[in-house]
């Protein structure tokens, strides 16, 4: 009966993130001998909530099927951080335009999508040249300068419950939300029909290119919501502060057990695989490696989990 | 006649062609001092690595892969350059088969385990640039003086740039577009399952396109660090993103094995020169990926026209 269980608990793609988090969690608590263990489990949940929104949102995109990827969301998170702080002007009367200009930045959604539909060109490369020209416009509009968010998004971003922190309540409830839109609306079940067969799905009546709009404007307004909040936890809009999150965005989705040839999503996945990317370099950092041990073992390890994961059937 | 000239094939073959002769004599008109061997020579000086990784990157697209990782393979073949290469130079050279080997293992493990390209080679950028920082932590080394004279070498009539850029696009054009066995490695990203059934290896001609990525990636750290001197790991990080427009500015596409090595060494004078553009006009440095990514969808925009064209003149 519980071994039953077990199976049907191992058969789940996304069951392996989380395992993987928690092995290299108890091997750095192993290393510190038990010390901030707690600590260290409530800043992944703090940093992995960023990589969480935007994995949501490439999720979506992957799962349209093969060729569909974003790569403008580091781009966007960018400019929305830089845009949105810069009007905000650290008062906190502006806390929620900001955030709804920060949204509105997903309109270089519209753009990718316009791109690939219009230029007929693949997503890779439309996602590619559209995000030169939002950095660019970030670079420009925020001028290299470290602009400070007010302080109640400041207080709200790094706020704890009883340790937890509350932003990660948040998108964890989010990533619930997404999941029953993934598995019980109509646009999310078109989304899954999409990435299984275009074709077929197009001949069952799903309105295809509509839903492919929708689906990067989502990812872009995703994208537009981590520049954000991501702002308010940094302390500020940066212009570098999309950088990390391209390998991020990517390697939760895949790490976290969705297909990469689409067609097949899940959600619980993408929490655990951020927890696991975060508690990787907290525990390379803890075992004092130098930066470029540090590096060389990140690639090799998501090289080795890629090839274990790919490996496997989903 | 005039028709068969002027049929939308022709249109796209010169389309490479045409960007870079527009942003040239946009320049020369702007600057008529650049119309010189040293303005030449000052504009393209870095064309010729930027055109060795964009190669890289078309072999890797040949077989409808990504490669997210050449920007850093680069940064360390420059800073092994930089080191070993000048210290002990049979370590050095050693040290850059095994990169190039290394690059066939990887195509190898993407085909056996049909693992994205993707993640993979954007996972080994971190490797490539944790290596280098272990080579050279902080900026510095000494490019060897053999690669500093054969970079500074000056060549009669126009810089050597130019004649370097033009043989290594010739030759790969004869490699990949004219023999029997380039077919077969841009058959594999066309339909890969006949050229299996054609009793070709597809694993083998994976692992080739790869390995030439490696070494293209090997000549462009070297070509880099003799005209900078000094390295640094960072130093060709943007390389990845430019290689890749590079590539599709010289028409290459993203599926079916369709490149063009000629069009991607045009296309990577063309991005080369879109900085020099950007100064000439007084446009601020902010601006110049935006430019690059302009240009990538005005010629992108172009090549859409020509195919509808196309597709509007057959039926």
């Amino acid at each position: 009966m519980i071994a039953d269980r077990l199976n049907t608990l191992f058969a789940k793609p996304w069951i392996w993130a989380f395992l993987g988090a928690g092995l290299v969690w108890l091997a750095t608590i192993a290393f510190t001998r038990g010390q901030g263990a707690g600590e260290i489990l409530s800043a992944a949940l703090s940093f992995a909530t960023f990589s969480a929104i935007i994995g949501i949102g490439q999720m979506y995109v992957i799962t349209l099927g093969p060729g569909n990827i974003d790569l403008s969301i580091p781009a966007t998170m960018t400019f929305a951080g830089a845009v949105s702080m810069k009007i905000i002007d650290t008062q906190d009367s502006m806390v929620v335009p900001g955030l709804v200009i920060a949204l509105t930045c997903g309109a270089a959604g519209f753009f990718n999508y316009g791109l690939i539909r219009v230029l007929r060109i693949p997503p890779i490369i439309a996602t590619l040249s559209s995000s030169f020209l939002v950095q660019s416009s970030a670079i420009a509009y925020g001028r290299g300068l470290k602009i400070k968010p007010p302080p109640i998004l400041a207080d709200f971003t790094t706020a704890k419950i009883l340790g937890v922190p509350l932003l990660a309540l948040c998108v964890i409830g989010l990533a619930a939300v997404m999941s029953v839109v993934l598995h019980r609306t109509v646009y999310g079940k078109s989304v899954i029909a999409i990435g299984q067969n275009p074709r077929a799905a197009q001949l069952t009546g799903i309105n295809v290119e509509f839903t492919r709009f929708a689906t990067y404007v989502l990812s872009a307004v995703l994208a537009g919501l981590c520049g954000y909040v991501l702002s308010g936890f940094s302390g500020g809009a940066s212009l570098n502060m999309g950088a990390d999150y391209l390998l991020a965005s990517i390697a939760v989705v895949v790490i976290g057990g969705t297909s990469v040839a689409g067609g097949f999503a899940n959600l619980p996945g993408i929490w655990g695989a951020a927890l696991f990317m975060f508690l990787l370099v907290t525990m390379l950092n803890t075992f004092g490696l130098t930066a470029g041990v540090r590096l060389i073992l990140t690639g090799v390890i998501i090289v080795c989990v890629i090839t274990l994961a790919g490996g496997r059937k989903t | 006649m005039i028709a068969r000239i002027v049929s939308p094939r022709v249109f796209r073959g010169l389309l490479p062609a045409f960007s870079l002769t527009v942003i040239l004599i946009a320049i020369f008109y702007l600057q008529p001092r650049a119309m010189s061997y040293f303005g030449l020579n000052l504009l393209l000086n870095l064309a010729l690595p930027i055109a060795f990784a964009t190669l890289a990157q078309m072999c890797v697209i040949t077989v409808n892969d990504l490669d997210l990782g050449i920007g850093a393979y680069v940064g360390f073949v420059a800073c092994v350059s930089a080191t070993w290469l000048n210290d002990q130079p049979a370590i050095g050279l050693l040290i850059l088969a095994g990169c190039i080997v290394a690059y066939g293992a990887l195509g190898a493990l993407i085909h056996l385990r049909n693992l994205p390209s993707i993640v993979v080679t954007l996972g080994m950028s971190f490797f490539w640039l944790g290596l280098a920082l272990l080579v050279l932590p902080t900026p510095g080394g000494k490019a060897p003086d053999w690669v500093r004279a054969i970079m500074t070498f000056k060549t009669p009539g126009v810089p050597m740039t130019i004649y370097a850029a033009s043989a290594v696009a010739l030759l790969v054009h004869f490699g990949l577009k004219r023999s029997a066995y380039g077919v077969v490695l841009r058959g594999v990203g066309g339909n890969p399952r006949s050229v299996e059934r054609a009793g070709w290896s597809v694993l083998r001609a994976k692992v080739t396109m790869y390995a030439l990525a490696g070494f293209f990636g090997v000549m462009s750290g070297i070509s880099l660090i003799g005209l900078t001197t000094a390295a640094d790991a960072n130093i060709a990080l943007r390389y990845t993103l430019l290689s890749i427009a590079g590539v599709i500015l010289g028409g290459g596409e993203f599926v079916g094995g369709r490149i063009s090595p000629i069009g991607a060494v045009l296309g990577a004078m063309t991005l080369t020169l879109a900085g020099s553009f950007l100064s000439f006009m007084r446009i601020s440095p902010d601006w110049q990926i935006g430019a690059q990514g302009g240009i990538l969808i005005v010629v992108l925009a172009l090549r859409a026209i020509i195919n509808r064209t196309e597709a509007r003149q057959s039926r």
